[in-house]
């Protein structure tokens, strides 16, 4: 019950938090900022417009936010939240998870080619090319928990006391696999360094370029899609974190909530501090996470005799 | 230098029957052999009249009357020819003329034969009512269309951008040949913004003139309005010189033109990186630089600070010492933006060897400006060909750069350097000064003044051609932009299409200037 709970305060808040990184932002740029509760506003806004179709357009296009929208919600009933065991959980459901991602990805990318644009096909290209070096990185880390506690589910990993136990027996290691998904986060997000949300130039865009066409209720479903993803990653980086699992569940969730609000702002510190890196210089970085959670890997061998 | 050219000086009217007039072959060896010497092309145009009335059979013989205005160091060269309906091109010979020639074969209906590339500049009918060279329909609204550059093969792409874009900015069309993300070839098509300014000018009375000058380039309103007034002033037969204390602001109004929009040059580049605290800074800075400009004239875009034998305000010695005062409290803040950007080493990452334009592509295309001094090149009108109080001055010269973005980035920051510290020289001297009414003069009969002033784009050149009774017969102007944009095509040669709008934004050309 309380797992359902979770999951739906949980949906409820994820547009509130990336207007932390908004607020964040602003504060490095010396600016107010919108409002904490913009994407809220934005979604609303959205909602109540009506939906553009291009005639070049088939099925796909208006099935691309449908899917990832509902892939995202998928993956959020197998992900353990607030040191509470996932809704859904079996042996073997990361590798699920991650391909749910991907098949929302994939009709993203899908609607995208769809609409036949020189832009979003570039986008498409972009968009298809960084997250297969996410994927990388992300089964390293798999490896490295696999290596640790010989368990292959979220909630075996990142609920109830087993982030501290892995902090007791590999500390070292963990901490690059912090590292290691934070820059998969940074990814999959579409934040800076690798991407820039908030310009305006279709050149230089990834996966808001995919998205142009889109409009209305499509363009919010696929917006709340991606304020899940974020949260999804997040929430994973918070357990690891700080794995601290108070007497009270309450005094828990309220740690761990804290904990998500500290890594967007930690991400629009980031934003405010770098510029983006050059498109051919992103796979290095996204790799980089793949190279520290092979080592971690490697150390771990170290720790389970 | 041996040449049939006539030497003249920046804004002096001279006598039309003194402009030497060569048959075309000579003027096209001479021409040619003044590029070879390191010599470029300020102006070439037809000079017959451009204002729509011109009747069939103006053009005597069909050939075409043609000056052309060469710099070489620090001389100005001018000739003149009538060129026949086809001719040899030049720019087979020499890339500088590649635009005039092309401005030529469109405004006057004469084809440059064996032209590398001849498609129009602007898409509007001749004005001479010859047979169009491109074969265009001008009744159909649709500028841009014509057969683009392509590259075939499997793995090319091509991605079409404009005219309409994302950001509040005006239109062009951009064509880019791509294998994956790296551009082969990018080929620029505008003409989106033509007005015909050009034709609008000889008849129009002083007052508009005054207007119209102003707004050729928005973003350059001070340093056209001073082209304009130079011109102006050297053709009335009253006397119009300048004050001293006139000189001076209008050198003021250039530089915190200049000033302005460096800065705002130097925060769309950062933003572009997605590097947001310096374009925010600089965004409220280039706001409180064109403030002072207000508080000179009224207008925050210099629209009648320059006038014809003065300035259009009455000035105290309080209003130059205020503007002083809010300079000296910025310059700090400017100073720490600059070093912001500059030691961001994640910012340096993406400035430095980002589409390079090497020192010998610039020559070649005969870049103006801060495109060009950054790929090494350190013309500049300011030192070159010295008008206003720039004959005091002495204006840096830039260092050797490397004609990147990094470089272009570098000089722009330079330049606001530098031109802080003249103002902070100069606005001290400043003391009153009286507003000059703009009216009607009668101007010297059959006479042609050529006048250049380095906008912070680069060189902006007019020319005024006066009939026998001393009315404008033509009036050719010359935005920078003419000359750059084919550096920025250069540009991006074999760089990431991701990386253009930050390659643009290191240009930041004027499309209206442009397209006139």
């Amino acid at each position: 019950m309380k797992a359902y709970l979770y999951l739906a305060i949980a949906m409820i808040l994820a547009p509130l938090f990336p207007g932390f990184i908004l607020k964040t932002k602003a504060f490095f740029g010396g600016r107010k900022g919108p409002p904490l509760l913009i994407k809220y506003y934005t979604l609303i806004k959205l909602l109540k417009k009506g939906s553009v179709y291009s005639q070049s357009t088939t099925l796909l296009f208006k099935l691309g936010p449908v899917v990832s929208l509902a892939t995202a919600i998928m993956a959020l009933l197998f992900l353990p939240m607030a040191g509470q065991p996932a809704i859904l959980s079996f042996h073997g459901d990361i590798i699920l998870v991650l391909y749910l991602l991907g098949l929302g990805r994939f009709f993203t990318i899908t609607a995208a080619m769809d609409t036949a644009s020189p832009f979003e096909g570039m986008g498409a290209a972009r968009e298809a090319y960084f997250p297969i070096l996410c994927e990388a990185a992300l089964f390293m880390v798999l490896i490295l928990l696999y290596l640790l506690n010989g368990k292959l589910s979220l909630t075996a990993h990142f609920a109830g006391t087993t982030p501290m136990a892995l902090w007791e027996t590999a500390g070292a290691p963990l901490l690059f696999a912090i590292f290691a998904l934070f820059i998969v986060m940074l990814t999959e997000g579409s934040r800076v360094p690798v991407d820039d949300p908030a310009t305006h130039l279709e050149l230089t865009m990834i996966h808001e370029v995919m998205i142009l066409d889109h409009s209305g209720p499509d363009l919010a479903l696929i917006e709340l899609g991606s304020f899940f993803k974020l949260l999804f990653y997040a929430a994973l980086i918070a357990p690891l974190a700080c794995p601290v699992s108070l007497a009270h569940p309450a005094a828990t969730a309220g740690v761990f909530l804290g904990v998500l609000a500290l890594i967007y702002v930690v991400i629009g510190v980031i934003e405010s501090v770098m510029a983006r890196l050059r498109m051919d210089r992103v796979p290095m970085f996204i790799l980089t996470s793949f190279a520290l959670a092979f080592f971690a890997a490697i150390i771990s061998l170290e720790f389970v005799v | 230098m041996e040449t049939k050219f006539h030497a003249i000086t920046n804004g002096e009217a001279i006598d039309r029957n003194d402009i030497p007039h060569l048959p075309f072959t000579e003027f096209r060896d001479e021409a040619l052999a003044l590029v070879a010497e390191g010599g470029k092309v300020v102006q070439l145009f037809g000079t017959a009249a451009v204002d729509g009335a011109l009747p069939d059979g103006a053009l005597p013989d069909g050939l075409l009357p043609t000056i052309a205005v060469m710099r070489l160091e620090d001389q100005l060269w001018v000739a003149a020819t009538d060129l026949p309906e086809t001719y040899a091109s030049l720019t087979q010979e020499a890339e500088v003329f590649h635009l005039f020639e092309r401005e030529l074969a469109e405004q006057f209906g004469v084809t440059p034969e064996d032209h590398p590339w001849l498609r129009m500049v602007r898409y509007h009918p001749n004005y001479a009512d010859r047979p169009d060279v491109f074969g265009n329909d001008y009744a159909v609204d649709i500028p841009g269309n014509y057969s683009y550059y392509a590259v075939a093969g499997e793995e090319i792409h091509e991605v079409a951008v404009g005219p309409v874009h994302a950001g509040v900015i005006e239109p062009g069309h951009f064509r880019f040949n791509c294998i994956g993300e790296r551009v082969l070839n990018l080929e620029i098509s505008l003409g989106f913004q033509h007005r015909g300014i050009e034709p609008m000018l000889p008849g129009a009375t002083a007052g508009r003139r005054q207007l119209l000058v102003g707004t050729i380039a928005g973003d350059t309103s001070a340093a056209h309005s001073l082209c304009h007034a130079h011109a102006i002033e050297a053709l009335a037969l009253a006397d119009l010189s300048v004050s001293t204390p006139d000189q001076m602001v209008r050198t003021a109004a250039l530089e915190l033109e200049r000033l302005a929009n460096h800065t705002g040059d130097l925060g769309a580049l950062s933003g572009d990186v997605a590097f947001l605290p310096p374009a925010n800074y600089c965004g409220r800075m280039r706001g409180d630089l064109l403030n002072m400009t207000l508080w000179f004239c009224g207008n925050r875009f210099s629209r009648g600070l320059v006038v014809p034998g003065g300035v259009g305000m009455d000035l105290e010695p309080v209003d130059s010492e205020t503007v002083l005062g809010r300079l000296t409290e910025l310059k700090p803040q400017l100073e720490h933006v600059i070093d912001l950007i500059f030691t961001t080493s994640t910012v340096r990452a993406r400035f430095d060897g980002c589409g390079r334009v090497s020192h010998e592509d610039a020559q070649h295309l005969g870049l103006v400006g801060p495109a060009a001094r950054a790929s090494g090149m350190d013309y500049d009108a300011r030192r070159v060909f010295p008008t206003e109080h720039y004959t005091q001055i002495d204006v840096p010269k830039c260092q050797p750069f490397t004609g990147d973005v990094y470089a272009r980035a570098r000089v722009r920051a330079d330049e606001i350097i530098a031109s802080v510290a003249l103002l902070q020289d100069l606005l001290p001297k400043i003391k009153s000064t009286k507003s000059t009414a703009v009216q009607d003069h009668a101007l010297a009969p059959s006479s042609l003044v050529v006048t250049l002033n380095e906008a912070w784009r680069g060189e902006v050149s007019h020319c005024v051609l006066t009939d026998a009774q001393g009315k404008i017969e033509r009036y050719k102007i010359k935005d920078p932009s003419f000359h750059n944009w084919n550096g920025l095509a250069m540009s991006l040669r074999d760089t990431g299409i991701s990386d253009f709008p930050l390659n643009n934004k290191s240009f930041n050309l004027s499309y209206c200037g442009h397209d006139l």
